[in-house]
């Protein structure tokens, strides 16, 4: 009963704690991406100003039942995977309520997220929403398929699927998985430039060519939702990587310096590419990526 | 205790401060002023710092900048707009011509006074204005919305049936609903 009762805090705990640090990170993202350009850009705490105003403005938009609950969909997504997603090694509070066999429930899950968002922006009748629907999909088939081979690879090599036995391994071992299984740690990685959506990968989003895709039609709290559930989904997701390749982290400090120097590679390869096009993105995602998934695969099973 | 006037003096200075600080513009450039917009936004004057930031549709958008003149057919359309926009929203009119017309004062087919037709917050004078005064005008607004003056959606729904006789006055084919939110 008591540990059930600490696993509920701890996933309080993480959850404010992702918020908090996935939105600095967005807003380190935009300083950063401003200096790049020689700009001098937003302070850091920019987009907690913008999320506070977000959700100050009054909504009057209706469009039916799925647009109200589309952006509900992501934000239980994210809490989701964040909830099964250890944050630290061997901590009482934030091992979450994760479970034997919960890699393969993430892989599900995170795609439950775009999906609920095509179908919220689907009734919005907007075509923009529709367009960028349709490319997100296109660019989940490309991303999904080095993603999934690279958690398969890891299944076989270490024979689980628990989250925090990959983690007791590395620490067993001493070593990370990034460099015991380089090819999967590529593989992964490649595939988290699509994850993150950021340039080249903005295909679904692309505010000049799409009028921002499917939330073209949320303004206010929708989008306070959206932007709120995107940083938690950051979070989790950066922080399944280091648990995953990079030997998790013993305390926040080490996370935070794990997970942003995770967040720099899509980060500073977007700020330096053009966007795609779909088809270019999708064929990007299909060759090299997933050469080395099968790679990976290859390796785990013949090794 | 939340309806007390003073809690929601804290609640309304907390919220116009983020509102302050974070003006996602909508710029509706068919006029010649759109040119002043991107070295506005880029690196040279870098809008951004101040919180301005360009949004993609009327529902995400706080403010609407009126890039020069209007015509007839494009006034309809920025009617529309601005109804689509969710409050608080704001009106910048950007450059003379809509103020008085600037040079196309004597046209047949644009709009002279903005004011007649949507609540404009503030204007910005000059033909270009260049991107300090641009700049300038975004600074003056966040005044305004300190002190709680930018009120124009307000003023709008108020005197809609004075706005609405100005519209239909220069708009023959009015073939939009009473009020599109």
């Amino acid at each position: 009963m008591e540990s059930l009762l600490y696993s509920i805090l701890g996933v309080l705990v993480s959850l404010i704690l992702a918020f908090t640090v996935g939105m600095t990170y967005m807003g380190l993202s935009r300083k950063i991406t401003a200096r790049i350009q020689n700009r001098i850009g937003p302070p850091f705490y920019q987009n907690f100003i913008d999320a506070m105003k977000l959700y100050s403005k009054s909504t009057g938009i209706h469009h039916g039942v799925m647009h109200h609950l589309g952006p509900a969909f992501i934000m239980v997504t994210s809490v989701m995977s964040l909830m099964i997603i250890p944050i630290l090694n061997d901590s009482a509070f934030f091992t979450n309520m994760n479970f034997h066999g919960d890699l393969i429930f993430l892989l599900y899950i995170m795609t439950f997220g775009p999906l609920g968002m095509a179908l919220g922006a689907g009734q919005t009748g907007n075509p923009n929403s529709a367009i960028g629907v349709t490319r997100g999909l296109s660019q989940m088939v490309g991303f999904e398929i080095p993603w999934v081979m690279a958690i398969i690879a890891l299944m076989i090599r270490y024979d689980t699927s628990s989250i925090v036995d990959i983690m007791n391994i590395q620490a067993d071992a001493g070593r990370w998985i990034m460099f015991s299984s380089p090819f999967t740690f590529i593989a992964a990685l490649l595939a988290m430039l699509g994850m993150f959506r950021y340039s080249p990968f903005d295909i679904v989003g692309a505010p000049t060519e799409l009028a921002s895709g499917p939330m073209s039609e949320n303004g206010g709290k929708y989008l306070f939702t959206m932007m709120s559930s995107s940083s938690i989904f950051a979070f989790a997701k950066l922080t399944l990587y280091v648990n995953l390749f990079m030997g998790g982290a013993d305390n926040l400090l080490v996370l935070i310096i794990k997970t942003f120097a995770l967040y720099m590679v899509p980060l500073l390869y977007g700020t330096v590419s053009p966007r795609y096009r779909t088809e270019q993105a999708v064929r990007y995602f299909w060759g090299w990526p997933s050469f080395f998934g099968l790679l990976a695969i290859l390796y785990a099973v013949f090794f | 205790m939340i309806n007390d006037k003073n809690s929601q003096k804290i609640v309304d200075h907390i919220h116009n401060f983020a509102r302050k600080h974070s003006l996602w513009v909508l710029a509706y450039g068919t006029g010649c002023g759109a040119i002043e917009i991107p070295p506005t936004m880029t690196s040279r004057y870098d809008a951004e710092r101040l919180g301005v930031r360009g949004a993609a549709t009327p529902r995400q958008a706080d403010l609407l900048l009126i890039t020069g003149y209007l015509t007839t057919k494009t006034l309809k359309r920025v009617i529309r707009v601005y109804e689509q926009m969710q409050d608080p929203k704001y009106v910048i009119g950007f450059g003379s011509c809509t103020i008085n017309g600037g040079m196309y004062y004597d046209s047949y087919n644009t709009i002279n006074a903005l004011d007649r037709y949507l609540p404009v917050d503030v204007y910005i004078n000059g033909c270009m204005p260049r991107p300090e005064a641009v700049i300038a005008g975004f600074t003056k607004l966040q005044e305004l919305i300190t002190a709680g003056k930018a009120d124009g959606a307000a003023k709008y729904k108020e005197k809609l049936e004075w706005y609405r006789k100005n519209q239909k006055n220069v708009i023959p084919n009015w073939t939009m609903p009473e009020y599109n939110w």
